[in-house]
């Protein structure tokens, strides 16, 4: 062993243990929660060819856009809108706590639509400069628009040429209104009232501002998950993680005597390393994640394990200790890597496997693998290293039992 | 250092209590993946799953009454707490899941909608292409590695037992109808990978072994005195593992349920298929066709 070394290897040590601490410490809202765990929307969005309107380069980034519009007016913070391949949309929203409203808002095309008696089209939505919740005379939510200068003459025109008559509103082909023009409107400005509730008539508002999508859009995909719900994967998570060390924690002593009491030490700097390295990558934790987290605190011993059981093989065959210790920690090495490259082989395809969550499963597996095979392998010896004197002092009155 | 302080045990004699337990788990295996199937979640069937929480208890079978009047009496009900159940259903328009919570409203009370997934059939399609891939990869990866690393015999043993283990936990996913989702399938891939493991390790002691050997032992009885060898490593790294895993199992929410349910039956098949499939076979193609050492 070369012992002259190891003053510098311990000072490392304690170092990276000291850096990680402060990196971890305080723990409030530091690691990045997936939006399983924090609660939120994630939804995908298919642009639909249809003959009225065929999906082109130009219309999916005008939905793009619109969607941006609306997502602002629902006032999420942190919402990701971006576009996947050609005609797919993915947007995030965290801690929406309303997910039906959400796609309500986001995936209606709203077309809006006024139509004379006989079904002409006398405007659309495109003419509109504004939409705002009012109410009417008895207090029920009326939308209020105004046209831009365009959209006011035609409205004029038409409203002249209907007076007596029915003007039919409609949402995306579905009438919503359909009040009878009392007198010609000059100034631009209508009302829909459509026996609506509150929150109907602040969501079309919204839409009728944000404008209608060029194209038909479907949700092809939605994963939403409340805020409590979040919070309970994590509740039940921390605690399995803190039951599943301690039974860890309990069983090396137990088994190994000493050097289990290394491994432990060599487990809590594991646990503390893997958290400050995924606060400093700024990795998304998700719930199979979580999961992940805990199979590795299982896997972190393993490479003590086999360094352990290589020492006892070796003292068996009338090795002094330390050349015990020297030769189980080489010869355990190749061993080591083998486990790790074949679980390494698993963690990294499962990158390939589309969703977030289990991305994020593939994420906190690789990450703990390779921060375990340093604690487990260059830690663990340091400290056997360390404290060789009451370690060895332990293994020689056992000495008899090995 | 007291515990399982074994002395020899002849694994390898009784290989074919092994074998039959082996066969009778696989043929159950196929069967039950052949007539129950796997009990694919959204992820790869498609179709919507609803959470609802309920401000009371309420029973699966005024669910499954709400369920049936709004034309939905084929969906699979599962509770979740007392107070929340989960609703596996075709995928469902706005407007008829607006109609579900209206009409679960007014017969069971207040209820909230607390997850929600949704996967149309252009998503699960990719999804099922996507986990397809990341099987065929893990186990190429997989393959590459234990040939680059062992001689022919013990490599082939190595991947009968660990195809072994896939069917026995793909069969036990379905015979205790465990969902089969996204994030199990990497808790398959994962326990292959790392179960493979325990079969190098004891093919590496027996080709150390087979260097010393001495004259007087047989193949049989030196790779059974291997098996002896790494027998307290072999348990000790999948207990470790397993123990947080039985944590989660137990502690770690229904969430993760399935999960841990998937990690549990891989490591504990693949320890056992290490131990008494791999190196039993080696022993019966040796039988068969000594090899000149």
């Amino acid at each position: 062993m070369k012992r002259k070394n190891l003053p510098w290897k311990l000072i490392v040590t304690l170092a990276l243990v000291v850096i990680a601490l402060l990196v971890v410490f305080p723990l409030d809202n530091k690691i990045r929660l997936g939006l399983d765990l924090k609660g939120g929307s994630h939804i995908v969005l298919q642009c639909v060819d249809t003959p009225e309107a065929p999906v082109d380069e130009d219309s999916v980034r005008r939905v793009l856009e619109i969607i941006r519009n609306r997502v602002d007016q629902l006032g999420v913070s942190e919402p990701v809108i971006v576009r996947q391949g050609q005609d797919r949309i993915l947007v995030q929203l965290p801690g929406i706590t309303d997910p039906a409203r959400a796609v309500e808002i986001i995936g209606k095309t709203a077309l809006l639509e006024f139509k004379d008696e006989e079904g002409n089209v006398i405007l659309t939505g495109a003419n509109l400069k504004n939409a705002q919740v009012q109410y009417d005379r008895i207090g029920r939510p009326v939308v209020a628009i105004t046209f831009d200068s365009e959209g006011a003459k035609a409205f004029a025109k038409a409203t002249t040429a209907n007076v007596g008559r029915h003007i039919g509103i409609y949402l995306d082909g579905k009438l919503i209104s359909n009040p009878v023009v009392q007198e010609p409107i000059l100034r631009g400005e209508a009302q829909i009232s459509g026996r609506f509730t509150l929150e109907e008539a602040q969501n079309l508002a919204i839409l009728l501002r944000a404008g209608a999508l060029p194209v038909k859009v479907e949700v092809i995909e939605n994963r939403s998950v409340g805020p409590t719900l979040g919070r309970d994967s994590i509740n039940y998570g921390v605690r399995a993680a803190i039951i599943g060390a301690i039974l860890v924690l309990i069983f090396m002593p137990i088994y190994y005597g000493r050097l289990g009491v290394i491994a432990d030490l060599a487990l809590l700097c594991y646990g503390i390393f893997l958290l400050a390295l995924f606060i400093a990558l700024k990795a998304t934790l998700t719930l199979p994640g979580i999961a992940g987290l805990i199979l590795t605190l299982g896997m972190a011993v393993d490479a003590n394990v086999l360094i352990f059981e290589r020492i006892k093989e070796e003292f068996r065959l009338g090795k002094t200790w330390r050349a015990s210790v020297e030769a189980g920690f080489r010869k355990a090495f190749r061993t080591i890597l083998d486990s790790n490259l074949t679980t390494l082989i698993a963690a990294v395809l499962l990158f390939s496997l589309g969703s977030g969550p289990v991305k994020g499963f593939g994420v906190t597996l690789s990450l703990g693998i390779l921060c375990s095979m340093f604690t487990g392998i260059w830690v663990t010896r340091t400290l056997v290293e360390a404290l060789a004197g009451w370690v060895g002092s332990n293994v020689k009155t056992e000495k008899a039992d090995v | 250092m007291k515990f399982l302080k074994l002395q020899s045990i002849d694994f390898i004699g009784h290989r074919k209590v092994a074998y039959g337990i082996s066969i009778f788990l696989i043929v159950i295996s196929v069967l039950s993946l052949g007539i129950q199937k796997l009990n694919y979640g959204v992820d790869f069937a498609g179709g919507t799953l609803l959470q609802y929480r309920f401000s009371r208890e309420v029973s699966i079978e005024e669910i499954r009454d709400v369920l049936a009047e709004q034309g939905l009496a084929k969906s699979v009900i599962q509770r979740f707490s007392p107070q929340e159940f989960v609703i596996r259903t075709v995928k469902l328009g706005e407007e008829e899941k607006k109609a579900l919570e209206t009409s679960l409203g007014e017969k069971l009370g207040e209820v909230q909608l607390v997850r929600i997934e949704e996967v149309g059939p252009a998503i699960s399609l990719d999804l099922r292409r996507a986990g397809f891939i990341a099987f065929l990869g893990a186990i190429a990866g997989i393959l590459v590695y234990v040939s680059l690393r062992f001689e022919f015999r013990p490599a082939v043993t190595s991947v009968i037992a660990l195809i072994h283990d896939g069917i026995v936990v793909l069969g036990l996913l379905s015979l205790f109808q465990r969902e089969f989702t996204a994030p199990v399938l990497a808790a398959i891939l994962t326990v292959l990978g790392y179960s493979i493991n325990d079969s190098i390790v004891l093919m590496d002691r027996v080709r150390e072994n087979l260097k010393l050997r001495k004259k007087e032992e047989s193949f049989t009885g030196l790779v059974n005195r291997s098996i002896n060898e790494m027998l307290s490593r072999t348990i000790n790294t999948s207990l470790t593992t397993l123990l947080p895993v039985i944590a989660l199992l137990f502690f770690g929410g229904k969430m993760l349920q399935d999960f841990a349910f998937t990690l549990f039956a891989g490591i504990v098949v693949g320890t056992y298929s290490s131990i008494f499939i791999a190196s039993s076979l080696l022993v019966d193609w040796e039988a068969r066709s000594p090899r000149r050492r």
